[in-house]
């Protein structure tokens, strides 16, 4: 067995450990992989979750069937400073393109409209404490409600991530 | 989502892209129809966020957020671009039986429509010349009463004209303002109290007209100064090395102004709103209201004696910040009172401030009431005002 085919189980069971575990371990077990592996390992399990796109600025994580619904750094760049945020209660059945919840900075309310039909599971209380959560991590602390998904087609009409960067592109 | 600022009547703060702006029928919604002030370029340069009021192209933020530009201009200074307001200049020994005639024309106009037709502000100067700026969005209505009134002063023979005066004005406003305009001026600015004014030159710029006075409960001043030399004076202001001031936009000037308790023509006061249940019965001069020398007098004076229907009040809540527009119930969320004109959550109190009307035997300070805010509904009160004390200079 060559040091080259060592290094990669070694690295292919720590895969395996940062799934089970807390991820910040692996740099103790392990310090020679350093920080570059470290970020692959996050990518690899990003992977089983498909993120999607509207136009108006909402995104969705979709994985085994249930979606994390947020607003994108460019909705929350130009909301500016979100001081209340008001989401839909869990159990309440939405259908695609309703509202989902509102989003409220100084001066205006703005709604948000679900990327995709379903049930609510669960909301963010941390962003209702917290509201600036979502100007700060629009793509991860900052997500607003999970959706129990009832109908998989409705993701064909969301864009992916470069079709929405281009999206933005042409409202600049 | 939709990405947008608050509609109000006769102004549009949008953020929507052109696309969205074009398909949305409201008036000034199309960037190409817009006016720019003097320090357009400003604007731009300093990462100003253009948007449609009024008819103008203004900055509503600038890169820092609305909330940290508001708590800015309460503890420090701020400087804003006004120059969207109309100045005008009176001259001749009859501007004053000229411009009261015109304000009777208001009231007049008042009386037959019920309502405030705008707000504005007449400084008499030592220069021989009555000084108005008008309100942005009554520019056009305005100039065109003014120059009715002018003619048919004229005919008569009264010696009388007016001119319209083609400056920027910049609002400077804050707690250190005197701090950083004194360094400018060569007087004592402890001798120009609210609401007064003189024609200077400030930091070596001649012919500025310079008004204790402004819209954020704050000391501070306009500025009225050339158009070619605006952006300069600005440059030499946000230098300064007497305080830090900041450009500051029309998103903290609306939540200052609420702050402040003032109102905001087209959401607090309008054609339909009278200036007795707008509680601005100081606006009309005691001398005035003895001679009740105007034509809508008897009713205002009625209205002043017998209470109105309905008051303009100030409101504090929690929860969702409520708009304007939102219905105001009794406690017991059943009787409809009065609704919202002007609402958002205050930067400096971290709650919500509203104003808006109530039917007169609700509008105690203290009252308990509902608001509706998104079908729920939600605990406010009725408040004094201003929600922030005003901190204009007024020597004794």
């Amino acid at each position: 067995m060559t040091t080259g085919m060592a290094s990669h189980l070694v690295r292919r069971a720590l895969v395996q450990t940062v799934r089970l575990n807390h991820p910040t371990k692996i740099l103790q077990l392990a310090p020679h992989i350093g920080l570059k592996s470290l970020r692959c390992i996050c990518i690899s399990t990003k992977l089983h979750a498909k993120r999607y796109f509207t136009e108006k600025h909402e995104w969705v994580d979709v994985k085994n069937g249930e979606g994390v619904v947020g607003i994108t750094d460019y909705a929350q760049e130009k909301l500016g400073e979100v001081v209340y945020a008001q989401l839909s209660e869990v159990g309440t059945e939405i259908q695609q393109n309703d509202e989902i919840g509102v989003i409220e900075s100084v001066k205006a309310a703005s709604e948000v409209y679900s990327p995709v039909s379903g049930e609510v599971i669960q909301i963010n209380q941390e962003v209702c404490d917290e509201p600036k959560l979502i100007n700060e991590s629009p793509y991860e602390k900052g997500w607003l409600v999970k959706l129990k998904l009832t109908n998989m087609e409705e993701l064909e009409v969301l864009m992916d991530k470069d079709a929405y960067e281009n999206h933005v592109k042409t409202l600049e | 989502m939709n990405i947008y600022w608050e509609n109000k009547k006769w102004m549009t703060l949008s953020l929507l892209n052109d696309r969205v702006k074009q398909s949305m029928s409201r008036p000034f919604s199309s960037f190409q129809d817009l006016k720019r002030t003097c320090l357009y370029d400003f604007h731009v340069k300093n990462g100003g966020r253009m948007v449609p009021f009024a008819g103008w192209e203004m900055p509503v933020q600038y890169k820092t957020g609305i909330s940290a530009s508001h708590l800015h201009v309460r503890s420090e200074v701020g400087l804003f671009d006004v120059s969207h307001m109309l100045q005008t200049k009176i001259t001749g020994k009859d501007s004053i039986p000229y411009i009261e005639s015109l304000i009777e024309l208001y009231h007049f106009l008042q009386m037959m429509q019920g309502g405030i037709l705008d707000d504005l502000i007449v400084s008499k100067t030592t220069d021989g010349y009555l000084y108005v700026v008008s309100n942005a969005g009554c520019a056009d209505k305005d100039f065109k009463n003014m120059q009715t009134k002018l003619e048919e002063c004229k005919r008569k023979g009264m010696d009388v004209n007016l001119e319209v005066i083609c400056n920027g004005l910049l609002a400077l406003q804050g707690p250190a303002m005197s701090k950083v305009l004194q360094e400018g001026v060569d007087f004592d600015l402890s001798n120009l109290p609210f609401m007064t004014n003189k024609m200077t030159s400030v930091f070596g710029i001649p012919d500025c007209r310079v008004t204790r006075c402004g819209y954020t409960g704050e000391d501070g001043v306009e500025i009225s100064v050339a158009a070619n030399r605006a952006e300069e004076l600005v440059n030499i202001l946000l230098n300064s090395k007497a305080a830090n001031v900041q450009p500051i936009g029309l998103g903290a000037r609306d939540s200052l102004r609420l702050e402040a308790g003032l109102c905001l023509y087209g959401n607090d006061i309008d054609e339909t709103t009278s200036p007795v249940e707008a509680m601005l019965t100081w606006t009309i001069g005691k001398r005035r209201r003895q001679t009740a020398d105007f034509p809508g007098a008897k009713r205002i004076l009625e209205e002043i004696k017998n209470k109105p229907a309905r008051k303009r009040v100030g409101f504090l809540s929690t929860g969702p910040p409520a708009r304007d527009g939102t219905p105001v119930y009794d406690e017991t969320g059943e009787k409809l009172l009065g609704k919202l004109t002007s609402g958002i959550p205050s930067p400096s109190l971290k709650q919500n401030v509203a104003m808006g009307y109530i039917q007169s035997p609700y509008a105690k300070a203290g009252t308990k009431v509902k608001f509706e805010v998104r079908k729920k509904m939600v605990d406010a009160q009725v408040s004094k005002m201003p929600f922030v004390p005003n901190n204009y200079y007024m020597p004794k």
